[in-house]
């Protein structure tokens, strides 16, 4: 989530106190993501700095006083930062799938049950999200986004570990390779393209 | 307490011999009242037979199935038959509502089979069909609803009358995300009212409606969730990004 552009999206609406921004980008992200007023201020100081906002409590020892504008520049940095896509290439190294590769490794592990037991707890995460759809009022469609977005991402973790239960399964033996000591090759890459 | 279901130690084997299949291997469950659990495997790990078994609509080869305290297997055919209608009902995955049969009358006809006078059976339709937001498509035939309104109407049919459990399989078929949580949804709230509920799915989203997922693998129950910990957990790491 990137603040900064949050706290542009809020300004845009029209200038706005420290704390309110910071009661609307929790009411409007359903509370899930949760932010204290310093990181609040600190972004505000950033942006002022860099001129996508400024105040207009020039001298006011508190920035409590201060309240805050978009720039000209904050609106175009705005709707630039909306039309880029996010960065989804190199993958990021995903701590999940570097543990089930080093189990594959370990003979004594029942690989099986190790991608059970990370199934079953990011299910438990999922049933927590999930609850607080259900308990929330069913028009309230930014909170409902916000838990969809962490549904569909542990959901594809779920998908995975089910993939993964399949290919290991149609494996003939999960016994490890002896471990032979020649030169290495170079590693292999998986490249995606842009 | 009784529970509402009890499997006790049911195994399922179909065929003989060299070609015999162990669809289910000794499974224990018990769901209570007001509580609705998610069995979820891959294909082929026993859901659905766990399902039909747990409905009485087909037998185990061994163990005990009890609804409400009542075995199963020491009730007469007929007996059995009675509370099929009246203690179980089913979610299909394909709606499996009857084409010439409007709204209510899909959702009348297992009260009326079980001989409820028609004028009480309208009533508690009506009720149903009320509870899950298509009581005003009830003189419409299925073909003049939409996916999710059809889906609505199968589920009102199923928790009609006094029904301990409600069992539903794949019950959002091909419905997209959204429609297919508004039936989870239901479900869920269904169950919250005084019924045992059990979904078959193989999709976490769906499942994690659920208070507790039980997880089949090659027919064995092999792990299920924790009882689930309050949304607040989600919130109480502070700044999480």
């Amino acid at each position: 989530m990137s603040v900064p552009h949050a706290l542009l999206a809020l300004l845009s609406e029209g200038p706005k106190y420290g704390l309110r921004l910071q009661n609307e980008f929790e009411s409007r992200t359903g509370e899930v993501w949760p932010l204290n007023v310093g990181q609040v201020y600190t972004t505000l100081q950033r942006l002022e700095r860099d001129g996508l906002v400024e105040s207009d409590g020039e001298g006011e020892p508190s920035q409590k006083q201060k309240r805050y504008r978009i720039t000209p520049a904050g609106t175009y940095e705005l709707a630039d930062w909306l039309r880029t896509p996010p960065d989804l290439v190199p993958p990021p190294r995903d701590e999940l799938v570097i543990k089930v590769l080093v189990a594959l490794q370990i003979p004594s592990i029942d690989i099986r049950e190790l991608l059970q037991a990370h199934r079953r707890h990011v299910i438990e995460v999922m049933q927590r999200y999930t609850r607080i759809k259900a308990e929330a009022e069913e028009d309230d469609v930014p909170l409902a986004l916000v838990a969809d977005a962490e549904l569909f991402r542990l959901e594809a973790i779920v998908r995975w570990l089910d993939a993964a239960d399949v290919r290991l399964k149609q494996l003939p033996s999960t016994t490890p390779a002896p471990v032979v000591d020649v030169p290495l090759e170079p590693t292999r890459t998986m490249e995606v393209s842009q | 307490m009784t529970s509402a279901l009890e499997l006790r130690q049911v195994s399922k084997i179909y065929g003989f011999g060299p070609s015999e299949v162990h669809a289910l291997s000794e499974v224990d469950l018990a769901v209570e009242r007001d509580e609705l659990v998610a069995v979820m495997g891959p294909s082929g790990s026993g859901k659905s037979t766990l399902l039909t078994i747990a409905g009485s609509l087909e037998d185990a080869t061994s163990g005990q199935v009890l609804v409400d305290g009542t075995d199963l297997a020491a009730v007469s055919r007929s007996d059995r038959a009675k509370m099929r209608r009246r203690s179980i009902g089913y979610v299909f995955q394909d709606f499996n509502l009857l084409p010439g049969l409007k709204a209510i009358e899909n959702v009348t006809l297992p009260l009326e089979l079980d001989g409820v006078s028609s004028k009480a059976a309208r009533a508690a339709a009506l009720e149903a069909l009320e509870e899950l937001a298509v009581a005003n498509h009830a003189d419409r035939f299925p073909d003049e609803l939409s996916g999710g309104e059809r889906q609505r109407v199968a589920i009102a049919r199923a928790i009609v009358g006094e029904r301990a459990l409600l069992l539903a399989d794949e019950p959002t078929g091909a419905l997209d995300s959204v429609n297919g949580e508004a039936v989870m949804r239901l479900l869920r709230a269904a169950t919250h009212r005084g019924v045992a509920g059990v979904v078959v799915t193989h999709e976490a989203q769906l499942a994690s409606w659920a208070d507790r997922v039980v997880f089949l693998r090659d027919g064995h129950v092999v792990d299920q969730t924790a009882a689930p910990e309050g949304p607040e957990s989600l919130l109480a790491a502070g700044d999480r990004r």
